[in-house]
């Protein structure tokens, strides 16, 4: 249904040109759940603006790549015609649930508003299905609720009235970019299952951007792992959580502090810091971090190659160097617990 | 059992919510309400819970930001609260806090090293200050040449890192740690977590480590408390907490947080619990959960139960008239 | 702060303004008082550019000799109610029992338009340059207080100032060290639009004639001398007049690109950007 090749994006900043999405390409069928992982700056969110060219232009571009929906390159079309496909054919949910909805606006009027722009109905008609969509979404009493202003409701209520304004147009994808960062624990367990209930009701295919790699396992069915613009690994769920191969990803699920792990146990952390954009490290965007890097590392910049079936690495280490390394730092760990 | 370096008892921060012409005072928000709390030396205690449960108040007052409503704080024995100026003054040195956004927390026109500095300045122990701030500085693994740089320049670990060392400058005693790793990248957290763990061990520090992430707590406290609309709603040792959760909301809390493991993802068992947070200006009556509580039974609704040891005479302490037996692990799969 | 260009030319500008003020009697051909009957009131021409007076004085040179009081008048007054309203907007912001007591005294000179209080204090005192700052200072500081006292509120919400107070930080250095140079920014632009502002109230309390002695030149002087022959030699009121709103505007231009190059959101101006269309679109 989606399908990105080779997208580049780049942000002419003050500091000079950053490749903010740096040769990306994945794809997303009818009715899956893609989820994107990365840290700030990994370029995760920028290349979620990028699928709707959401990033300002100038000072984005995008020199590069194709954005193929439904067989059209988004990047050919126009702005009308674009502003056809966002939210009648692509729904987008932020992080921020406050400043995504206009404060002086009931939010029943804006629900309407937004069915509106999409579909061409009465607006009696429109009010009806606003309801209707606001109690899809979980939102008790929503009747009365339509009369309310924005901040009448709470963090969790707003990202499910912003899913149901996303949900107006029927749209056939949903890009959410970090959509429970911002919320509690409890309520982003209902926002998640919301998410999974609409899928299941709607057959939505989701594209759900986060930095934790709970949520990730929770929803995804296929990841990306994102560092510094780009994919770093790409694979099923299962590739990426237990057949990882991948320094990276591989350092990152071993350094979370982890519900499932013991009590007062050492963390063992990544050294430095994430990379800055604008003067990436030579060779291997990685490798200043990496324990698994060699003199190669620092020349040779690695590309993203089929490891096996549908699982993709950009590592320069074989799957047998990967692995002999992974075992000789786990028994150093191991011993250094001791 | 070693002795108690803090002991809050029966502790309440009510604020006043002015409204109308005169601006009288119509409502109190309860934002701490009847905490009973104590660390012991060189431990940590973990206090868990939502935003708006009142964990950020609770640091606040200890750190004497905010005098409370009622109750007491006992520094070594100590009451605090009626402290002149200059005894409250000598007292900072021992009870000093890191804050959660290390981009706000650190004053963006002073150097690293005068921000290191400062807390020293203001005690006038000014001999070899540099060489001080550059141990600190060593102290949390910050290089000597970052003395003369801006907050600007670093990243957010290294800021934090800098908010550290202004934190143990002064040789304290307790460090409030309020949420020091929820606004880091996660591939940065472990390092700081790390870091805290050596310095606590290396000077015989006490924490009061303040989270809303579960998993974080598991891996740094000694004691965990979880907090809900301004109450402790269970408290008991790391171990017990974990493997015996007893209050419905420890659970959903438990049950709620996503683990980085489909398989197990798949298999748990999950608490979702219906509804929002009441707004703290008007919490129910009776236990403050029950209108979220999936275990709820009407005299929840009226009584208001206790926080007591539900098995004889351990430190668990769990503030439920229903409180749960889980011997199914099903929450956090092994 | 002088990378955009409109703040470098703003600023050269104004420089070049008072280095050619200040030179005037090494580079004017004719001096400003210098009358001479013979030619009164001749329109503009080769040997006087701007013309001259009543008096037959080159309205050239007096334009740029008045500008010696303008400037220093605008300065001062600027430098004096910045100094004092950052000191009271201080206090007020970070005390907050003073507040009370100061934002209703800021209050209530603020009910009076400044210009009129302003008037009513020189009629007072008497016309003098002297008199003159000292009347615009008093009315121009309390706007200023009110800016320093909400950029300290701000300022003093930002965890940097708690973090300062739990290290046992004392206050006097957390308001010279933490919050003063965090509040810099909205200071020195107000203190560019007082100047401006200070300007023109001087040009109208000499053009209404309460303001310096008639023999010095200034701008309002002048303006308020040429009335009268507006429709026989306009030169003598226009060219004064485009040199208040000249220094006016170019005083105004730096202060806004001022505001610009200090506000962050300016420098990134990407997040800004993408944050109004985030939300235009979604609620499309």
């Amino acid at each position: 249904m989606l399908e990105v090749k080779n997208l580049k994006t780049q942000i002419d900043t003050n500091e000079g040109i950053v490749q903010a999405v740096d040769g990306v390409s994945f794809t997303v069928r009818a009715g899956e759940t893609l989820g994107i992982v990365g840290e700030s700056g990994s370029g995760k969110s920028v290349l979620a603006n990028s699928i709707m060219q959401l990033n300002p232009n100038p000072p984005t571009f995008y020199p590069e790549g194709e954005i193929l929906f439904e067989g059209s390159n988004l990047l050919k079309l126009s702005e009308k015609q674009l502003r056809k496909i966002r939210g009648n054919e692509i729904g987008m949910i932020f992080q921020d649930p406050m400043s995504s909805l206009n404060p002086v606006f009931k939010v029943g009027a804006q629900l309407v508003e937004a069915i509106l722009t999409h579909q061409k109905m009465s607006r009696k008609d429109a009010k009806a299905l606003a309801i209707e969509l606001l109690k899809d979404v979980g939102i008790p009493d929503a009747e009365r609720r339509m009369d309310d202003y924005p901040h009448h409701f709470s963090g969790g209520m707003r990202q499910r009235v912003l899913i149901a304004i996303a949900l107006a147009g029927n749209p056939k994808l949903l890009i959410a970019d970090e959509p429970t960062t911002a919320l509690d624990v409890t309520i982003q367990a209902q926002i998640l299952e919301l998410m999974k209930g609409i899928q299941k009701k709607y057959g939505t295919a989701i594209i759900l951007i986060s930095h934790d790699l709970g949520v990730i396992s929770q929803m995804a069915e296929k990841v990306l792992v994102m560092y510094s613009g780009r994919i770093v690994e790409k694979g099923s769920v299962n590739d990426i959580f237990y057949r990882t191969s991948m320094p990276y990803t591989w350092s990152l699920l071993r350094s979370l502090p982890r519900l499932d792990g013991v009590e007062h146990e050492r963390l063992i952390s990544i050294e430095g810091q994430p990379p800055n954009l604008v003067s990436p490290p030579k060779g291997c965007n990685f490798h200043p971090r990496c324990p698994f890097a060699t003199e190669k590392c620092l020349e040779i910049d690695p590309e993203l190659m089929p490891r096996k079936e549908g699982h993709w690495v950009a590592c320069i280490l074989t799957e047998q160097e990967f692995e002999a390394e992974k075992q000789r730092l786990e028994s150093a760990d191991r011993e250094e617990v001791l | 059992m070693s002795e108690a370096l803090l002991e809050i008892r029966d502790l309440n921060m009510h604020f006043p919510i002015k409204g109308g012409v005169f601006q009288k005072t119509k409502k109190h928000v309860k934002a701490v309400n009847g905490v009973n709390l104590s660390v012991n030396k060189g431990e940590t205690l973990g206090i868990v819970g939502e935003s708006g449960c009142g964990k950020s108040t609770l640091a606040r007052t200890i750190v004497g930001l905010q005098k409370p409503t009622s109750g007491d704080i006992l520094f070594e024995g100590e009451s605090i609260l009626h402290y002149s100026h200059k005894e409250m003054h000598q007292l900072r040195r021992n009870i000093q806090m890191v804050y959660q956004d290390p981009y706000t927390s650190l004053n963006p026109r002073m150097k690293a090293g005068d921000i290191i500095g400062a807390p020293l300045k203001a005690y006038r122990m000014t001999n070899n200050l540099e060489r001080r701030v550059k141990e600190l500085m060593d102290l949390v693994g910050l290089k000597a040449d970052d003395y003369h740089k801006l907050p600007h320049q670093f990243s957010g670990g290294q800021r934090q890192r800098i908010g550290i060392a202004r934190a143990i400058a002064l040789n304290p005693k307790l460090l409030i740690l309020d949420e020091p790793v929820s606004a880091l990248d996660v591939s940065v957290q472990a390092q700081v977590i790390n870091l805290l763990e050596d310095l606590q061990k290396e000077l015989n520090l006490t924490y009061v480590f303040i989270a809303h992430d579960l998993s974080v707590i598991k891996h740094t406290a000694d004691k965990v408390g979880v907090m809900y609309l301004g109450k402790v709603m269970e408290i008991s040792d790391s171990e017990s907490f974990y493997n015996n959760a007893r209050h419905p909301y420890t659970n959903a809390l438990l049950s709620a947080i996503p683990l980085p493991d489909p398989e197990k993802e798949r298999m748990r068992e999950r608490i979702v619990l219906s509804g929002e947070l009441p707004s703290p200006a008007n919490p129910p009556t009776g236990c403050v959960f029950h209108t979220r509580c999936p275990f709820a039974q009407e005299n929840c609704k009226t009584n208001t139960p206790l926080l007591e040891a539900k098995d004889a005479n351990d430190g668990h302490l769990v503030s439920c008239f229903y409180p749960l037996n889980t011997e199914k692990k099903q929450l956090i799969p092994e | 702060m002088f990378k955009k260009k409109r703040n470098l030319i703003s600023a050269s500008l104004l420089l070049l303004f008072t280095v050619a003020t200040i030179t005037a009697s090494w580079w004017l051909p004719v001096l400003p008082s210098e009358m001479d009957s013979a030619k009164r009131l001749i329109g503009p021409s080769a040997d006087h550019w701007f013309g001259t007076d009543h008096f037959g004085r080159d309205i050239l040179a007096q334009t740029v000799v008045a500008a010696r009081v303008s400037l220093v008048v605008g300065l001062s007054v600027a430098l004096i109610s910045t100094v004092l309203g950052t000191i009271t907007g201080l206090i007020a912001g970070y005390y907050k029992r003073a507040d009370f007591v100061i934002m209703r005294i800021i209050d209530g000179m603020l009910a009076f338009p400044s210009l009129l209080l302003a008037l009513a204090l020189v009629a007072a005192l008497g016309g003098s340059v002297t008199n003159i700052i000292i009347a615009l200072s008093f009315s121009f500081w309390p706007v200023m207080t009110r800016i320093v006292r909400s950029a300290v509120l701000q300022i003093n919400s930002i965890q940097y100032v708690e973090a300062a107070k739990t290290s046992g930080i004392g206050d006097l250095v957390i308001l010279f060290r933490y919050v003063l140079p965090n509040v810099l920014s909205p200071i020195i632009v107000q203190g560019t639009f007082i100047f401006a502002k200070a300007i023109l109230a001087e040009a109208a309390l000499s053009f209404l004639g309460v303001g310096v002695e008639p023999s010095t030149p200034t701008w309002g002087n002048m303006l308020q001398e040429a009335q009268i022959y507006i429709s026989i030699a306009p030169w003598f009121s226009i060219f004064p007049g485009i040199a208040i709103v000249i220094t006016v505007l170019t005083l105004n231009i730096l202060g806004d690109g001022l505001r610009d190059s200090f506000d962050p959101h300016a420098k990134g101006k990407v997040n800004r950007k993408k944050g109004r269309l985030k939300k235009q679109i979604n609620v499309a």
